[in-house]
């Protein structure tokens, strides 16, 4: 387990390395990457227990699922400088025969990735799946999802809350990326969510905001705040309240950033804004 | 030549095999789980949920939700069969079993009942004839269609014991259960009657169809070779070409759209290896309708008739 220091440190090079990779192929997603930096960094160095030496089946660990698959960057680099795979590999994100395709998948066996996703709404059905496995294994572990806000627009979410609620599956910690934004505008604009917490108590969840969501100990106590209402027959939300691009100025506060790599100029400004700590693949 | 004779004590629904069959395997391997959408009674899966109901997963009308739970659910080494219509089981939910299932390769078995017209009376909606095109054009999915109550258990022990996704279709219409002394191997055709003439390769229920349609084409001094191909993928290659070398002619049987089904498969194989002459007997790229089994498969050309029909149709058009 890390220390907050230790954390801190991770956050600008897991950034810069966020940047680099999707300028390195002009494409990818960068906006809700970065707002979720924080997050993945306080997950995997703070809140689960897992081992390096993957094994698909994961039994006795933490498990995670990233069901909001676009925002690969973030998830390769953590699970890189976790030491799932070389941080240099980070260098192949989105090109040909890589194991760091555009979107996560087990197809070329990525250490870390036991799903695919990129389609959306898959990601919580999955993550229930594999805490119904841990408990006919009587398996303690937590299973760990992320969902981008805009994704609870698909139906089969509604289908997956409503089932992990009322079948009581609380070995389930899911997180809601809240950010507000999606790739044509906010979610007011787009299609509007409506009360997302109310809405998910109704169907049985207890939900935890955090409403600092890019501050690592907001992070950590929202996930301490959630183990400590598992166990309870109720599935745990985080409403993790994240602003859009965080660390780099021109790319927050907007959904502009989406699917769109800075060009040479705006690299150059984002990574001045993010010191190199660990040294950039 | 003679032809073989084939018997049966009792006419019994293929879906009744899958409910043994799972009942059999969740008695033998605590790692099979099943999970249905509220359709226990008509898949047959009570047997297991009676023996098993902790590993019995009722996942109510969500069906997406259901195939991601089973595709979960294979994380950590669970074996998931999921239970519902044919319909459910692939259109209604193929961008999930496509990412989730079979781009990830999760060991999860998509077991479906009441495929085909033989549905019956509920009509097109619930008829699905598209489904094994769907299904078998997904890399690395293995697709089977069984043709009876014994075929189906054995099939559902097979891909217990297989790794990784598998489509398995069966239905709802009593027919002939006649395979017992049959052995099962996944992607291994079945022989059943040997001929010189012509070559019946059946799937589903038109297996026992075309077994009656060569009596008929025998008594009319025409000898038809009978293959029951129970696996669409991997095809039997080897089988339907040692054949139509023989025969030099062929018409593919199949409960199913002619567009995408075991016709197409067929086609393929020949088109590349050895040009043959072929007739296909399935659904011509309709959509079905109301009515009980036997007057939909009249209807649509679906019997031993439409078989017999088709035969001679193709060995008039033989060099």
């Amino acid at each position: 387990m890390a220390s907050i220091e230790t954390i801190e440190q991770l956050l600008p090079q897991v950034r810069r390395d966020i940047l680099r990779m999707v300028h390195q192929v002009n494409s990818g997603h960068p906006g809700g990457s970065l707002g979720c930096t924080e997050f993945f960094v306080a997950l995997y160095q703070h809140v689960m227990d897992y081992s390096t030496d993957f094994n698909m089946d994961g039994k006795n660990e933490d498990l995670f699922f990233l069901s909001n698959g676009h925002i690969s960057p973030v998830f390769y680099s953590v699970l890189a400088r976790s030491g799932f795979f070389p941080v240099s590999e980070l260098a192949t994100f989105r090109k040909l025969n890589s194991r760091l395709q555009g979107h996560p998948t087990t197809h070329e066996g990525l250490p870390g990735i036991r799903i695919a996703s990129g389609s959306l709404g898959q990601g919580m059905s999955v993550a229930i799946g594999a805490a119904e496995t841990k408990k006919l294994n009587n398996d303690k572990h937590m299973v760990y999802s992320l969902h981008g806000d805009g994704e609870l627009q698909e139906g089969q979410n509604w289908e997956a809350i409503m089932y992990a609620g009322g079948k009581g599956i609380d070995n389930l910690i899911s997180t809601i990326d809240y950010n507000k934004q999606q790739i044509d505008g906010s979610t007011d604009d787009v299609l509007p969510l409506g009360d997302v917490g109310a809405k998910l108590e109704t169907f049985g969840w207890t939900v935890i905001n955090v409403e600092k969501g890019n501050d690592v100990p907001a992070i950590l106590a929202g996930f301490e705040a959630a183990k400590a209402a598992s166990g309870q027959q109720k599935p745990v939300a985080i409403l993790l309240h994240t602003v859009m691009g965080n660390g780099v100025d021109f790319m927050m506060h907007t959904h502009a950033w989406h699917g769109k790599a800075p060009n040479d100029e705006q690299l150059a400004i984002g990574l001045a804004q993010n010191e190199e700590t660990l040294g950039d693949y | 030549m003679g032809l073989k004779e084939y018997t049966f004590t009792d006419k019994i629904d293929t879906r009744s095999g899958f409910g043994v069959g799972l009942a059999e395997i969740g008695d033998q391997n605590e790692n099979v789980v099943a999970l249905c959408a509220d359709l226990t009674g008509s898949l047959k899966m009570n047997a297991f949920k009676d023996a098993h109901p902790e590993r019995f997963f009722q996942i109510g009308i969500a069906e997406a939700n259901m195939m991601g739970i089973a595709a979960g659910m294979t994380i950590g080494g669970k074996i998931p069969f999921t239970g519902t219509f044919a319909n459910f089981s692939t259109g209604r939910v193929y961008d999930q079993i496509r990412q989730s299932i079979a781009y990830s390769h999760k060991n999860v078995k998509i077991c479906a009942s009441h495929a085909g017209i033989t549905l019956g009376e509920d009509g097109a909606t619930h008829q699905i004839l598209e489904d094994l095109g769907l299904m078998k054009m997904l890399p690395g999915m293995t697709v089977i269609n069984t043709c009876d109550f014994e075929q189906t258990r054995k099939a559902t022990h097979a891909i217990a014991a297989h790794n990784g996704p598998v489509y398995l279709r069966f239905g709802r219409p009593a027919v002939p259960n006649f395979s017992s002394e049959l052995p099962f191997e996944i992607g291994k055709g079945i022989l059943l009657q040997e001929g010189t003439d012509v070559t019946l390769v059946a799937t589903g229920h038109l297996v026992w169809e075309a077994l009656e349609a060569a009596k008929s084409l025998h008594k009319q001094g025409i000898s038809a070779e009978v293959i029951n191909i129970h696996t669409i993928k991997p095809l039997d290659d080897a089988l339907i070409l040692e054949s139509v070398k023989k025969t030099a002619a062929v018409v593919s049987c199949e409960e199913h759209n002619y567009l995408g089904g075991l016709g197409e498969s067929v086609a393929r194989v020949l088109a590349e290896q050895h040009p043959t002459p072929q007739a296909f007997v399935a659904t011509q790229d309709t959509f079905g309708e109301s009515g009980t089994p036997a007057q939909l498969m009249e209807k649509y050309g679906l019997n031993a008739a439409s078989i017999v029909k088709k035969a001679k149709e193709v060995l008039a058009k033989k060099a």
